[in-house]
């Protein structure tokens, strides 16, 4: 990937984190009952991330979950590549839990898709929030985010790239142009 | 992963890499979480047909398949010996070219004759499985007994030594449990009856035969004890049950020579205190239960390897 520009730096990736940390319990009257699903990979660790700030400021930490979606993508009879699967870990019932799923990005909305059917197929919450770091538009599915770090406006030709320190070793976020030969963002 | 290390069917383990077998093995443990929740389903493998061809009966391995299949939401059709044209005297190959024109994506076969599913995959276009050919192969057990042994002993191949005991010969489950351990870097070490135990299974790398039992199992973190069928003891010299028992018998006084944390196999139907002893498969080191229980997650994660990302091949 060409990296053409920084939309967030470490600081303003960790404001934002900070920001919907507070969206949520606002929004969901407080901690009680509540969880955190991130989507693996890079859901994983912002889900962690929030549950740290939620619990620096409220009396509880919420439960933390993970989710991959592999088994329940919409489009395994095509593609070429064949995905690995990894371990879902939520280690709670989320019959009757208020859960916030989280992802580092929101485009098409398919892998919303396939995590709400996974959520589903585990149990009955009450609620699923849905919170990601980037929206960066270009939806083909009936799908938006209830938390979002940063509204980006990109072609689809563009990659959008989020980077955080327990994977990619530092905390940021890119903008970048899709190499010619394949890639997914 | 590339195109050249993605194998197209499970015939046998010749063209599976370790790395390969590890995958599957990966995939395995998050196809029992599936299994463990209150909807035991996913959507996987939604479009693909999966048929199963049995000429052979077997209900526990073709119902497992055909559980492992839905359980990925595939189509599934099964074709079994006595409710088809099978019994028609319509051939093999006729029947897989029929089958083949309900675009099958992937045939399971399990057959009597050795090299049965080879020659199915080179008639169709789909993948194919091998539930059992002969005394060749049967793979998919072979990937179970790996998994339940992980599972309950968390040891690493590499420092696992399986001794396989028995009537080896006309076991397949015996030749694809030495292949598979083998290839995951375990030592495996082949003991019975000489009349029993054949040569050149000594050859394969990793393999080794002792026929000298308490040589056999000193040291064992696996004992795989195997089914002494028992309408064959008239030609292979063996005067009787109980004097194959008085030799070969897994007990827990032979055990002794083992590691004290050793575990034990058998690929049922088990004749009890023939080729193992009660005590021993009832008591905690028997993975008997665990094995049937890897059994459809097991399944699972070949269907997913074979049908997912064909595109690749």
């Amino acid at each position: 990937m060409q990296t053409k520009s920084r939309l967030l730096d470490a600081r303003e990736l960790d404001r934002a984190l900070t920001r919907i940390a507070h969206e949520i319990v606002e929004r969901n009257k407080g901690a009680e009952r509540l969880a955190l699903i991130g989507i693996h990979t890079r859901g994983v660790p912002i889900a962690e991330r929030l549950a740290e700030r939620i619990a620096s400021f409220e009396s509880v930490r919420p439960e933390v979950g993970k989710l991959d979606i592999t088994l329940y993508r919409d489009d395994l009879t095509e593609i070429a590549l064949q995905p690995i699967v990894k371990r879902t870990e939520v280690p709670f019932d989320v019959t009757g839990m208020r859960l916030v799923l989280c992802d580092d990005v929101l485009y098409t909305g398919r892998t919303a898709r396939a995590a709400l059917d996974a959520l589903v197929d585990m149990g009955r919450p009450a609620v699923i929030q849905y919170a990601v770091l980037v929206d960066r538009g270009h939806r083909e599915l009936p799908i938006r985010a209830d938390y979002v770090g940063k509204n980006v406006p990109t072609r689809r030709d563009e990659v959008v790239k989020v980077r955080l320190a327990e994977v990619d070793d530092e905390d940021a976020v890119v903008l970048g142009d899709r190499p010619s030969t394949g890639g997914a963002s | 992963m590339t195109a050249e290390s993605r194998p197209r069917h499970l015939l046998d383990f010749a063209a599976w890499p370790r790395e390969r077998i590890e995958a599957l093995l990966e995939t395995t443990e998050v196809m029992a979480q599936v299994l463990q929740r209150p909807v035991k389903r996913v959507p996987a493998l939604q479009g693909f047909t999966v048929a199963t061809l049995f000429f052979e009966d077997s209900t526990r391995t073709r119902l497992s398949f055909e559980r492992a299949a839905r359980a990925q939401s595939a189509d599934v059709m099964a074709f079994a010996k006595g409710g088809s044209s099978l019994s028609k005297g319509e051939s093999l190959r006729d029947t897989v070219e029929t089958l083949d024109a309900l675009q099958v994506d992937l045939f399971v076969v399990r057959h009597p004759a050795a090299g049965a599913a080879h020659q199915v995959a080179s008639w169709t276009d789909a993948a194919v499985v091998n539930a059992g050919d002969g005394r060749r192969a049967h793979p998919t057990q072979a990937l179970l007994d790996a998994y339940a042994y992980k599972a309950r002993t968390g040891r690493a191949f590499d420092a696992t030594r399986l001794t396989i005991v028995g009537d080896v010969t006309h076991s397949r489950v015996a030749r694809s449990a030495a292949e598979a351990f083998a290839t995951l870097g375990a030592d495996v070490v082949l003991s019975g009856p000489p009349t029993l135990v054949p040569r050149e299974l000594g050859a394969l790398p990793g393999v080794r035969i002792e026929p000298r039992l308490d040589a056999a199992l000193e040291g064992a973190h696996a004992v795989m004890a195997l089914r002494l069928q028992q309408e064959r003891m008239a030609s292979f010299r063996l005067a009787s049950a109980a004097a194959y028992a008085a030799r070969y018998q897994v007990t827990e006084e032979r055990l002794a020579a083992c590691d004290p944390e050793v575990v034990v196999l058998h690929p049922g139907p088990m004749n009890r205190d023939v080729e193992l002893a009660s005590t021993v498969a009832d008591g905690p080191r028997s993975l008997v239960r665990e094995q049937v229980a890897a059994g459809v997650p097991v399944r699972m994660a070949v269907l997913y390897h074979l049908l997912v990302g064909k595109g690749e091949r």
